[in-house]
């Protein structure tokens, strides 16, 4: 293992180290003006560091010859698989930005550079194999992000946002490294492959106290109950573009760095952290759909439904096999094409004035005076329902048909019957658009790159989604087949 | 004979000080800052004393990389509730509830 290797292999984290900090000396010397400039600069960065992880997610890298830097960094299939994600969720977040924050006059030059190096710490978190490193790439992404969710600095929700997102961000922050201390006393290493080693033989009672923090930090960050309060105020709060930031990529990130915590350094303790992710997934999917019922604003109504769907794709998790994965990081996929549509309609709703419209009550009607709007969103609302010609019911199946064929059916049967909970909520924004006396607020104008977000997010969830079905799903097997390699 | 299991005990207390601080606290956000780094000063009291007890470096060097990042968090922390003082006037924590939640 030699450097040039090393540094070959975190080419993409490279490419965006070096284009953020060039950004922001753009953004030193430019001023606010160059925002647009530095926002398309950052969009090709990304673009550049998604092509560079191409190769090892479609070649199915695995094994040695993934690891840099003497096996603190893995860039495998898994880690392409997230980062092409998160790449994704993150350049979308920077395209739907200027025309919200123009109307604030608030286009800063920092946008840009600090989801980019949000973007280099979640891509960190995916590739972790240490827990040294999975810290620095968690808080480089948090440390972002607190930034981020308190961007609007004169608007009140936004600055009580960040407030709320750092204080309780920096308490799962600790609860995890709590964790992480004690499972490197007890494991003598801060290594992943070294902690499955030394674990092979069962669970002290200081490794199991280490497992359930790291366990509780990490619900944190993905917001699984019972670590959920922070969701809604959160993205209530935070501008809408930060929103479609925090709803997709960090999501992935955590999420991805869940599964690799839990199956490399746990991976023969599965049954000790099982219980706690079928508790987390019931409790998500139950707490997550009786939330949103009674929620009035459509950004809180996101943040619960974000809640039920990590707890469907804790399902996968909770079976602890390569199928169970793979269905995992398919849900993914789906998840954040219908959050990106759905932000992106969201932005969409503006009135004469060009504000955001965020109330349910005031979308009544929309079908007769916006049909297309009406239209893409109640696909994005059957899809997020898994209601079947959607791709989103696709997603749903793979992971309890994982449920079923990994014998735990009890859990399968009790998240479906919970899934037809969260189905009322989806299917109340339908009927409000559809069905009610039309309040004819929504009459902004689109953005055009809003339009073909939402465009391109539609297509995908909807039945012509299916045609993807194979190729996606090869990509989720070689990647978990990649996670599992190492046991 | 001090041993590690006594250092243990003291950042396991440290850490339930902070914890506690976070959900007790009811005044102020400054005291919310400072039971986040009581937290951070458990964690590191834990690496240290394993480190020194399994004769390996890793603990002290993870040590070192939490201060640097507590003091980064320390830093991004304050500037966010300068502009939070700055709109709302207060930073009383019963005050932080423009959104129910």
């Amino acid at each position: 293992m030699d450097w040039s290797q090393s540094l070959r292999l975190i080419a993409p984290e490279e490419t965006l180290s070096i284009a953020s900090l060039i950004l922001l000396l753009v953004a030193a010397w430019g001023g606010d003006k160059a925002a647009k400039l530095i926002s398309v600069l950052a969009v090709a960065a990304l673009v550049a560091a998604g092509v560079l992880v191409a190769p090892a997610l479609c070649g199915g890298a695995m094994g040695t010859e993934t690891f840099a830097f003497y096996g603190q960094f893995k860039a495998d299939a898994f880690a392409s698989y997230a980062k092409v994600l998160i790449y994704i969720s993150a350049a979308v977040s920077l395209v739907v930005a200027p025309k919200f924050f123009d109307r604030f006059n608030a286009m800063r030059a920092e946008y840009p550079v600090l989801v980019l190096l949000a973007a280099i710490g979640m891509g960190m978190m995916v590739s972790a194999t240490n827990l040294i490193t999975l810290y620095i790439g968690l808080e480089m992404n948090s440390l972002a992000a607190y930034v981020l969710a308190a961007f609007l600095r004169t608007d009140g929700r936004s600055a009580e946002a960040g407030l709320k997102y750092f204080v309780l961000g920096a308490l799962a922050s600790g609860i995890l490294l709590y964790g992480m201390s004690l499972t490197y006393g007890f494991a003598g290493t801060t290594s992943f492959d070294g902690i499955s080693a030394s674990m092979a033989h069962g669970l002290s009672n200081g490794a199991l106290f280490g497992l359930v923090f790291v366990f509780a930090g990490l619900a944190f960050k993905i917001s699984a109950v019972p670590f959920h309060m922070w969701t809604p105020d959160v993205y209530e709060g935070a501008p809408t573009p930060v929103t479609t930031l925090f709803a997709t990529a960090p999501k992935v990130a955590a999420m991805a760095l869940t599964m690799r915590v839990a199956i490399e350094a746990f991976g023969d303790q599965a049954h000790a952290w099982q219980q706690i992710i079928v508790f987390a997934a019931l409790a998500s999917i139950v707490v997550g759909a009786l939330g949103a019922i009674r929620q009035s604003n459509i950004k809180r109504l996101m943040a619960y439904s974000s809640i039920n769907n990590v707890g469907f794709m804790l399902v996968g998790l909770a079976v602890a096999t390569p199928q169970g994965i793979s269905a995992m990081l398919f849900y993914l996929a789906i998840y954040v094409a219908m959050s990106v549509g759905g932000f992106a309609m969201i932005l969409m709703l503006t009135d004469e004035h060009g504000n955001q419209v965020e109330d349910l009550s005031k979308m009544a009607g929309l079908s007769r005076t916006r049909p297309g709007l009406a239209l893409g969103l109640a696909m994005i609302m059957f899809s997020l329902a898994g209601i079947p010609p959607m791709f989103g019911f696709w997603g749903k199946f793979l992971v309890f048909k994982a449920a079923v064929d990994g014998g735990m059916i009890a859990l399968a049967a009790l998240g479906f019957a919970a899934s037809v909970i969260g189905a009322f909520y989806y299917l109340k924004v339908v009927k409000v658009m559809y069905f009610d006396e039309p309040a004819d607020v929504v009459k902004g104008e689109s953005d055009i790159w809003h339009k073909l977000i939402l465009i391109g997010s539609c297509v995908v969830i909807s039945p012509l989604g299916f045609f993807l079905t194979k190729w996606l799903g090869h990509l989720a097997d070689t990647a978990a087949a990649a996670l599992f390699t190492a046991l | 004979m001090i041993g590690v299991e006594h250092y243990v005990v003291v950042s396991s207390i440290l850490f339930v000080l902070g914890v506690l601080g976070i959900f007790l606290n009811r005044k102020n956000v400054i005291v919310l800052l400072m039971a986040i780094e009581l937290i951070l000063l458990a964690v590191n009291l834990n690496l240290v004393a394993f480190s020194a007890a399994l004769h390996d470096l890793t603990g002290q060097i993870f040590a070192m990389f939490v201060l640097t990042v507590a003091a980064g968090e320390a830093a991004v922390g304050l500037a966010i509730l300068v502009i939070y003082f700055r709109g709302r006037g207060t930073i009383a924590v019963d005050d932080v509830n423009r959104m129910k939640g």
